[in-house]
């Protein structure tokens, strides 16, 4: 059930990012979310897309290394406290979190997806389904 | 079984060698003598003739020549034989103002093709290899004489130079080339290129290559042997000693063997100048004793080893020089502290990178700043910045350790370093001194 992530290293220079998302753009990957997580003198930006296989060649033939990372991506109400309700469950679980962000959804909707690096994906989507939370799978990605 | 291109001479005893020594010596000197004036000036200003060199040990009475005096003889003020006679040229950019030209007699090619055809066969060459020589073509000794020595064995040449990897590795594969001759930073290269192409070492039909015309280091031996699956071997030269296979390694793989009947060293104190006794690190000093073309007496190469009689089990009785530590035109000293690239290069791969780096020094406030570019690698890179930071903190405090001084490392995408298809570009010194 859990979600591909591209982790991609990156050098902390002006037009690094834009780069990346010239490659993904031309190959006509769509980026579905993005978190970028930085230090002094590199960053690693992390996306969810509908293409995994393809964005990561155009990646790989640009010389961006980059790795596959497995991440629970959840639906929520997009309302005030959708997100306690999540970060309830794994509280509740004793879950820890390393990252999370959000994803974005097309068209008019009330629902908000989150992306959660945790130690054990399993457990975690165990506990949310359990909770009664929807875990959404790669299939889904590009449809939502 | 170890293989000798030319047995007699590479296994003589030294008693041999040292008659041999004396001869060609003796008859040199008298050359130089007669035929460049400025060897005559400077031998008179030491006050030295040719009648006060009758053996080998009279060779420390001597001028050391330098840089500074190839510069200043450019284009042909060292070139002891008429024009006609001369059948090649090769140079070098010297770091610093001119290039130096070397001139070369047929026989001078001759006897410099037998140095590397030692060498090739030393790394076991015969009449049924495939050389691939990717050393470039053209002014730069390396592919001209490797090629030289290849043609010299039988062996079929394949004059690649250097540049187009993709070609590089087609010919490999098609020609069933078994060995290749370049610069070592070019086949740890070529190694990752095809790895990443998905080729394993048994795939590729090389089984030796040999590397020279870079400081490089065990480590990186290993890794360019286990990537290419083949054994790795060391040549030296200089330009202004004819070029690769003044030394070459056998079968040991432990130091390189100096081809004593056409070349003198002698290690130096570089400060003193005294000659020190073989075991001693120091300057490298060669003399060239019948190279007719452009004959190099006591030419100091900057190149800071160890030599060593030791008796080498390949049957060889050369004596043989440890791998350079680097030239001292490469030490850097920065903050006061000497600094080798080939300690860095340790210290990379000793912590899982690759020695795909680049060493940035600069001066603020009156102080060196020094920072090392590494290229991060698809083994040491992870989604956790935790991790990538402490391995990046370890390689820091393994440089401190190796160097005594604190290096700033800066993390870089992979192939952002200017490869080296000649030869690396491992230093930017922007200190305006």
């Amino acid at each position: 059930m859990s979600v591909k992530q591209i982790s991609i290293f990156l050098e902390n220079k002006p037009g690094k990012m834009c780069e990346v998302s010239e490659v993904l753009a031309e190959r006509g990957i769509n980026m579905r979310g993005i978190s970028l997580a930085e230090t002094e003198g590199f960053g690693i930006v992390r996306i969810i897309v509908d293409d995994v296989y393809e964005a990561t060649t155009v990646l790989k033939d640009n010389d961006f290394l980059n790795k596959l990372t497995s991440v629970v991506v959840a639906e929520i109400p997009d309302i005030p406290g959708g997100l306690s309700q999540i970060l309830k469950v794994f509280a509740d679980e004793d879950i820890n979190l390393a990252y999370m962000y959000a994803l974005s959804a097309e068209g008019p909707t009330n629902k908000a997806y989150m992306v959660f690096k945790v130690d054990d994906h399993k457990t975690a989507q165990a506990a949310l389904t359990r909770a009664g939370i929807r875990v959404v799978s790669q299939e889904e990605i590009s449809s939502l | 079984m170890e293989k000798y291109f030319q047995k007699e001479i590479e296994c003589a005893s030294r008693e041999e060698i040292t008659r041999i020594q004396n001869e060609k010596l003796t008859e040199q000197v008298k050359h130089v003598w007669n035929n460049v004036s400025y060897y005559r000036k400077k031998m008179e200003k030491a006050g030295v003739t040719p009648d006060d060199i009758k053996t080998i040990d009279d060779l420390h009475k001597l001028p050391f020549m330098s840089k500074a005096d190839l510069r200043e003889t450019y284009p042909d003020g060292l070139l002891a034989v008429p024009r006609e006679e001369v059948v090649r040229i090769h140079s070098t950019s010297g770091t610093t103002g001119k290039r130096v030209i070397a001139y070369y007699t047929q026989g001078d090619m001759d006897l410099w093709e037998e140095c590397c055809a030692r060498a090739l066969v030393a790394a076991g060459a015969s009449k049924e290899d495939v050389v691939q020589v990717s050393y470039g073509y053209g002014l730069f000794t390396g592919g001209l004489g490797l090629d030289g020595g290849s043609r010299k064995v039988g062996c079929m040449t394949v004059p690649m130079s250097s540049g187009n990897t993709e070609r590089q590795i087609m010919f490999i594969q098609d020609l069933k080339a078994s060995i290749i001759c370049c610069t070592p930073s070019y086949a740890a290269y070529l190694g990752e290129s095809m790895k990443e192409m998905g080729l394993t070492a048994k795939e590729i039909p090389l089984k030796a290559g040999i590397f020279g015309a870079e400081a490089w280091s065990e480590e990186m031996r290993k890794n360019i042997e286990e990537t290419l699956g083949i054994k790795a071997f060391d040549i030296y030269g200089l330009t202004e000693l004819s070029g690769p296979g003044v030394a070459y390694e056998c079968s040991e793989q432990h130091g390189m063997h100096i081809n004593e009947d056409h070349f003198i060293a002698e290690i130096i104190d570089p400060k003193t100048l005294e000659v020190l006794p073989h075991g001693t690190q120091g300057e490298l000093v060669f003399t060239a004793i019948d190279k007719k073309g452009f004959p190099m007496m006591r030419y100091r190469t900057r190149d800071i080893c160890v030599l060593s009689e030791e008796k080498c089990s390949c049957g060889r009785t050369f004596i043989r020089m440890a791998k350079p530590m680097g030239r001292s035109d490469d030490m850097l000293i920065i903050r006061g502290v000497n600094v080798f690239p080939s300690q860095i290069e340790t210290v990379l791969l000793e912590h899982g990178y690759q020695a795909n780096y680049q060493i940035i020094i600069d001066r603020v406030n009156n102080t060196d700043t020094f920072d090392i570019h590494v290229e991060m690698t698809p083994e040491m890179f992870t989604d956790n910045v935790a991790e990538i930071s402490k391995a990046q903190n370890e390689l820091m405090q393994g440089l401190v350790n190796m160097l005594g001084i604190k290096a700033k490392v800066t993390l870089v995408a992979p192939k952002s370093i200017t490869r080296s298809e000649g030869k690396a570009v491992r230093v930017i010194d922007n200190r305006k001194i």
